[in-house]
C-alpha cells in the first residue's frame, strides 16, 4: 500500500482516481486473489503506485512476491480482483476483451524470460510479429523490423532461424518484437536471468538505449541484484506488497 | 498471421509429416475401402449388366438375383410374348455346372445359355473371337476372368477342350464381362446347347429377357407382364439393385467394410489428435506470447484452422492419389476389373476429413484458448 518514501520527481496527483496526468501506469487498491482448492490466496494486498515514462523501473522481490502478478495486472493480461488500472489514461479494465487485446497490441510491448520466438520463421519475421498481427503486409514488415534489428547489432543475423542464434542474439530478437509496433509501455520480465554479470549489464544497456523515451515507460521485472544500480526507480514488492519505492535499493536489502 | 501458421506448422516437419501421415492414411483406408465394397456390391447385379439389351427380367416369384433364380416352365417364354407392350422375349438360362480341364482339374462354373437367334444375353464385347462363333456345335464363350482362372499357367483358351457334364465343350471366344460377385468362371453358349450341358431338371428356363416396344416404359411392361402372366417382371435397373441388396442383406461383407472405415476414421482421429495436440503443446509458449502481445482468440482460431485445412487439403489430396494408384497398379488382375470410384467416396472421404480436423481442432483449441496471456510470465 506504499507509494514512495523516495519517489524521485514528485507527481502530480489531483487528476480524477488520485492518478498524476503524466503518469504512463496508475494502479489504484489493486488486490489479487489466487483460488488454490478450498483456499483464496491473496497475493497482492492493494497496491498503489504510478509508473512515470522516460524511466527504466525495476520491480523486484523476492519469488512469490507477487512481481510478477502485478507486472501481469498492469500490462493488461491478468484481471485485479479488485483495484482500478489506467494505462495512459485509459481504465483497461473497463475495456472489453477485444479492446483490451487491441490495447495491449497497439501499446504495450513485452519481453518474455524465455524470449518465446516462434521457431519455425527467421529473426526478422520473428520481429515483426507485433506488426504482422496488426494487419502489416509481412514483407513490409520485415523490413521495419530490419531495421531495428540493425540498430540492435543483430541486422546480419536477420533471415537466421531462432535455433540458429545464440541467447544472446535471441534475446536482441525478443527486444526488436517488444519495440517494432513502437509501444509506450515497455515490460520485460528477468532479461537478465540467464546471463552472466556482463552479458547483462550490456543487455540493460540497450535496454535503456532503445527501450527508454520521455513518452515511454519501461517496467522490468528482476530480482538480480547485479543489475540494480541501472534503474532510475525500484519497486520493491514483499508478500503482496510494496515496501519500498525509490530511486535505489534500500540498504537492508 | 495465417502465414505465421503455416510457417509454424511446416517448420516442425516431424510433426507437419505426422498430421500428413495421419490425413492421408485415414483418407487412403476410407476411400480404398469404400471403393473396393461398392464395386465388389455391384457385382451382384454383374449378370445384369453382362445382357445389356434386356430391359425386363421375367423370372419365377421366388427368384432373387441372377444367381439366385428357380426355373420356370418353357411355356413361360410364350405368356410373356403374349403381353402387350412386350416388343421381344428371349429365353435366358442360368445353371450351375462343373467342368473338367483338359488337364483333369474340377471348377465349378456359371452357365449362361442366351438366346440361339439374337444371342441377346451375351455380353455386348468379346475380347477374343467372333459372337457368331456360337453357331459351331459344342461352342462356349468364356469370360475373360474365367481364363485366369481357368488358365492359371496362361495358356492360350482358344480352342481348348473342357468336359461339362459328360459332354464336350470347345472354348471359341472370351468374352469382355464384368466379373460375379464370387468371381466364379463364366461360359456363354446358346440356350439350346445349354440345356445339354446341364443336367436334366423339368423346368430349366430361369429368365426370360424382354424388350419393351415404343412409346412404352419397363415399369409399365413389367407390371403388365406381372398381372397377366402372375410371374416376377423387373426393370434392368430394379433387378440390378436386387442383386445389390442381396449382397448386403446376406453376407458379412457392409459389416467388414464398416469396421475398416471406421478403423480408418478412428485411426485419423489418433494420430492427428495425438500429433495436433502435441504440436499446440510443444508451441503453447508461442501462443501464450502471441496472446499476451495482442492477437485474439478469434485470429489464434482462423491461425489453427489454416494449419488443420492445410494438413487436410494436403493428406487428403494424397489419399486419393494413393487410392487412384492402387486402383491402376491392380487393374489387370481380373479381382479389380473395371474398379471405379464413384465420386461420392471421395467426398465421403472428404466429409470424415473434415470431422477428423474439426475433433481434432477443437481438443487442441481448447488448450491454447484456455491458456491465461500471463501464464508466458510465470
Amino acid at each position: 500500500m506504499s507509494t514512495g518514501q523516495d519517489s524521485g520527481t514528485p507527481m502530480d496527483t489531483s487528476a480524477i482516481g488520485g492518478c498524476a496526468p503524466e503518469a504512463a501506469i496508475c494502479a489504484r487498491g489493486i488486490v489479487r486473489d489466487f483460488e488454490s482448492g478450498q483456499t483464496t490466496i491473496r497475493v497482492l494486498h492493494g497496491i498503489d503506485t504510478d509508473i512515470k515514462p522516460g524511466e527504466m523501473t525495476y520491480v523486484v522481490g523476492e519469488s512469490g512476491s507477487g512481481k510478477t502478478t502485478l507486472i501481469s495486472i498492469m500490462c493488461g493480461i491478468l484481471w485485479p480482483t479488485e483495484g482500478e488500472v489506467r494505462v495512459f489514461g485509459t481504465d483497461i479494465y473497463s475495456l472489453s476483451d477485444s479492446e483490451l487485446v487491441n490495447f495491449r497490441l497497439n501499446n504495450i510491448g513485452f519481453i518474455f524470460q524465455q524470449y518465446n520466438l516462434i521457431p519455425s520463421i527467421d529473426a526478422a519475421a520473428n520481429a515483426a510479429v507485433p506488426l504482422i498481427a496488426q494487419g502489416m503486409e509481412i514483407e513490409e514488415a520485415r523490413e521495419k523490423a530490419k531495421v531495428l534489428l540493425d540498430k540492435l547489432n543483430i541486422g546480419d543475423q536477420a533471415d537466421k532461424l531462432p535455433s540458429q542464434l545464440s541467447g544472446g542474439q535471441q534475446q536482441r530478437v525478443a527486444i526488436a518484437r517488444a519495440l517494432v509496433h513502437e509501444p509506450r509501455l515497455v515490460v520485460c520480465d528477468e532479461p537478465t536471468a540467464a546471463l552472466d554479470a556482463n552479458s547483462g549489464r550490456r543487455v540493460m544497456d540497450l535496454l535503456r538505449e532503445v527501450a527508454v523515451a520521455k513518452d515511454r515507460a519501461c517496467i522490468i521485472v528482476t530480482h538480480d541484484n547485479r543489475i540494480f544500480d541501472l534503474a532510475d526507480r525500484i519497486l520493491v514488492l514483499e508478500d503482496g506488497e510494496v515496501t519500498h519505492d525509490g530511486t535505489e535499493m534500500p540498504e537492508d536489502h | 498471421m495465417l502465414w505465421i501458421a503455416i510457417r509454424m506448422l511446416t517448420g516442425d516437419a516431424q510433426k507437419f509429416y505426422g498430421l500428413l501421415f495421419g490425413i492421408a492414411f485415414s483418407t487412403l483406408l476410407i476411400t480404398q475401402q469404400l471403393t473396393i465394397f461398392v464395386n465388389l456390391i455391384e457385382r451382384g447385379a454383374s449378370g445384369v449388366y453382362n445382357a445389356p439389351e434386356a430391359e425386363i427380367w421375367v423370372m419365377d416369384p421366388v427368384s432373387r438375383t441372377t444367381d439366385v433364380n428357380y426355373a420356370m416352365p418353357s411355356t413361360a417364354l410364350d405368356e410373356v410374348r403374349s403381353v402387350p407392350g412386350v416388343e421381344w422375349a428371349v429365353p435366358h438360362l442360368r445353371a450351375a455346372a462343373s467342368v473338367r480341364t483338359g488337364s483333369g482339374d474340377l471348377e465349378g462354373v456359371a452357365i449362361i445359355g442366351v438366346d440361339d437367334a439374337t444371342l441377346i444375353g451375351l455380353p455386348e464385347r468379346l475380347v477374343e473371337g467372333d459372337k457368331k462363333i456360337l453357331a459351331q456345335p459344342d461352342t462356349v464363350i468364356i469370360d475373360d476372368g474365367g481364363v485366369v482362372n481357368l488358365f492359371e499357367n496362361g495358356e492360350d483358351p482358344i480352342g481348348q477342350r473342357l468336359e461339362l457334364n459328360d459332354q464336350r465343350a470347345v472354348i471359341r471366344g472370351v468374352a469382355d464381362s464384368i466379373p460375379s460377385f464370387t468371381s466364379q468362371v463364366t461360359l456363354y453358349t446358346k440356350y439350346s446347347q445349354a440345356l445339354n450341358f446341364v443336367p436334366g431338371t423339368r423346368n430349366r428356363l430361369t429368365f426370360v429377357l424382354a424388350g419393351v416396344s415404343e412409346g412404352l416404359t419397363a415399369d409399365e411392361v413389367a407390371a403388365r407382364i406381372e398381372e397377366q402372366t402372375g410371374l416376377k417382371a423387373e426393370t434392368r435397373e430394379e433387378f440390378a439393385d436386387a442383386g445389390v441388396n442381396f449382397i448386403i442383406e446376406n453376407t458379412g461383407i457392409p459389416t467388414n467394410f464398416g469396421i475398416t472405415v471406421v478403423l480408418g476414421f478412428v485411426v485419423g482421429v489418433a494420430i492427428v489428435g495425438l500429433t495436433f495436440s502435441l504440436f499446440i503443446r510443444d508451441n503453447i509458449k508461442q501462443f501464450g506470447a502471441l496472446k499476451a502481445i495482442g492477437v485474439t482468440n478469434a485470429k489464434i482460431v482462423r491461425m489453427v484452422g489454416a494449419q488443420a485445412a492445410l494438413v487436410g487439403t494436403v493428406g487428403y489430396a494424397l489419399g486419393v492419389i494413393g487410392t487412384v494408384a492402387f486402383i491402376y497398379a491392380f487393374s489387370g488382375n481380373p479381382f479389380f476389373k473395371g474398379f471405379y470410384i464413384p465420386w461420392q467416396i471421395p467426398l465421403i472421404s472428404l466429409v470424415s476429413v473434415i470431422i477428423i480436423l474439426a475433433i481434432t481442432g477443437f481438443i487442441a483449441l481448447r488448450s491454447v484458448l484456455s491458456t491465461e496471456p500471463a501464464a508466458v510470465f510465470r
